[in-house]
């Protein structure tokens, strides 16, 4: 799906005219009733589409491929870890990582709801928080992550994570193989989202192009 | 409640599409209300939890055919009108008609980042004590409350390990009714795969939930 203007226009006077006309009024009301500031919507709506998302993770992740003892204190504690990265805040307020290995592979979703590290990979996309994901991430991962195009060893531990409190759960996906001596920055990108959902693993230095 | 949000276990849905290079809005309605909503729990005062049952509690059908926004809307639209914060004859007028309620606090543009920086921390101090600890086993309540819980179906009557002790928390249960935050431990519980989904399940799978205190028993 198109992110320009004129794809979000066709959309709005299509099926969605009756939700769209509903905010728009929605909002005049409640902003003439005092109660919303609508240079306030301008600032959330761009914290989250321009400032907060997965790149903030990767460079997390990145960190803790790069430094030991930085891997060391976001295993043993997210959210102090993440931190000193300069990510915090809503819905990343207790956030526990949890480490793939060439024995266990972590997945997360919230069956309940969309509970999602909001500092560190931004809103989630559509697809976690729809049903098809957050039924069967925690019956059936392995027929999940095909969807994803993932198959893992048949003897590989799949550890799924529903968060269903306030954790929130980042997965540190596994360091791939030839990148020895890489900076941050090279590392970081490497690292999909999906791989610190664990929907997906990290780019190998062949897949950049 | 045993609403249309608790879906983990259910079948039929279909495969899982991704979305490549998907945006995190799909229209620009979506932006506003996502705005909305998150500006609205300054001035009306509700919590989290609240807001997660507000927009949980209807029927399945309408539940499993709304867009995710909708959804937000709906539960912003009952959090607002049972507080009489705006009234249906204004949103289809498209202006205020009546006086504004009185509102303690409204999120202003310069408060927005630090707002979002300080968040909504729900670990609180207790001088209780744990009733379990990391190893214990123990069983995930039959339990079936018409208001908010944060206890999925699938592992209900399930017995699972603690596997961490994650601090004394709000209580989704009491909040979301309004009668306070109520702190209880919570736990994290692992379940072997096979337990939760018969013999057929994968061998492979482990699946945890975070679970309070009220929520579990000695196994």
């Amino acid at each position: 799906m198109s992110h320009d203007h004129h794809h979000d226009h066709d959309h709005e006077h299509s099926e969605l005219t009756e939700t769209q006309l509903r905010v728009r009024a929605l909002e005049t009301v409640l902003t003439e009733k005092g109660y919303v500031d609508p240079a306030a919507l301008d600032v959330l709506i761009e914290t989250y589409e321009k400032k907060v998302g997965p790149r903030n993770g990767a460079r997390v992740v990145a960190k803790a491929w790069a430094d030991p003892a930085y891997r060391a204190r976001l295993l043993k504690d997210g959210t102090p870890a993440i931190g000193e990265v300069g990510y915090a805040g809503r819905q990343g307020e207790h956030i526990v990582v949890v480490e793939n290995t060439p024995q266990r592979h972590n997945m997360v979703v919230c069956t309940l709801c969309s509970c999602y590290p909001w500092p560190v990979l931004g809103l989630p996309p559509v697809w976690y928080k729809s049903a098809p994901y957050r039924s069967r991430a925690v019956s059936d991962p392995r027929g999940v992550l095909k969807d994803f195009g993932v198959t893992l060893p048949q003897d590989t531990e799949i550890r799924v994570w529903d968060s269903t409190a306030e954790i929130r759960y980042l997965v540190l996906p596994m360091r791939p193989a030839g990148t020895e001596g890489w900076s941050e920055e090279k590392l970081a990108a490497l690292v999909t989202r999906d791989s610190m959902i664990g929907t997906g693993l990290a780019k190998r230095p062949e897949d950049l192009t | 409640m045993n609403g249309g949000q608790d879906l983990g276990g259910m079948d039929g849905f279909g495969p899982v599409v991704p979305e490549p290079n998907e945006p995190p809005f799909h229209a620009a309605w979506e932006r506003r209300a996502f705005a909305l909503t998150l500006a609205m729990a300054m001035p009306g005062g509700w919590n989290l939890d609240m807001s997660r049952f507000a927009r949980e509690n209807r029927p399945p059908h309408d539940y499993l055919s709304m867009s995710y926004y909708q959804i937000w809307l709906a539960g912003l639209d009952v959090l607002m009108k049972e507080r009489g914060l705006v009234a249906e004859d204004e949103i289809a007028a498209g202006h205020s008609l009546h006086p504004p309620k009185p509102v303690k606090r409204i999120l202003s543009a310069a408060d927005v980042a630090q707002t979002l920086h300080r968040g909504g921390p729900t670990e609180r101090e207790t001088n209780t004590q744990a009733a379990f600890k990391a190893g214990d086993t123990v069983r995930a309540k039959s339990m079936h409350p018409l208001g908010h819980t944060r206890l999925p179906r699938y592992v209900r009557g399930h017995v699972g390990t603690i596997e961490a002790v994650r601090g004394c928390h709000v209580f989704p249960d009491s909040n979301a009714a309004g009668l306070g935050e109520n702190p209880q431990w919570l736990y994290t519980v692992r379940f072997d795969g096979r337990d939760l989904w018969g013999a057929d399940g994968d061998p492979t799978l482990t699946v945890s939930v975070d679970a309070w205190e009220p929520y579990l028993e000695k196994a």
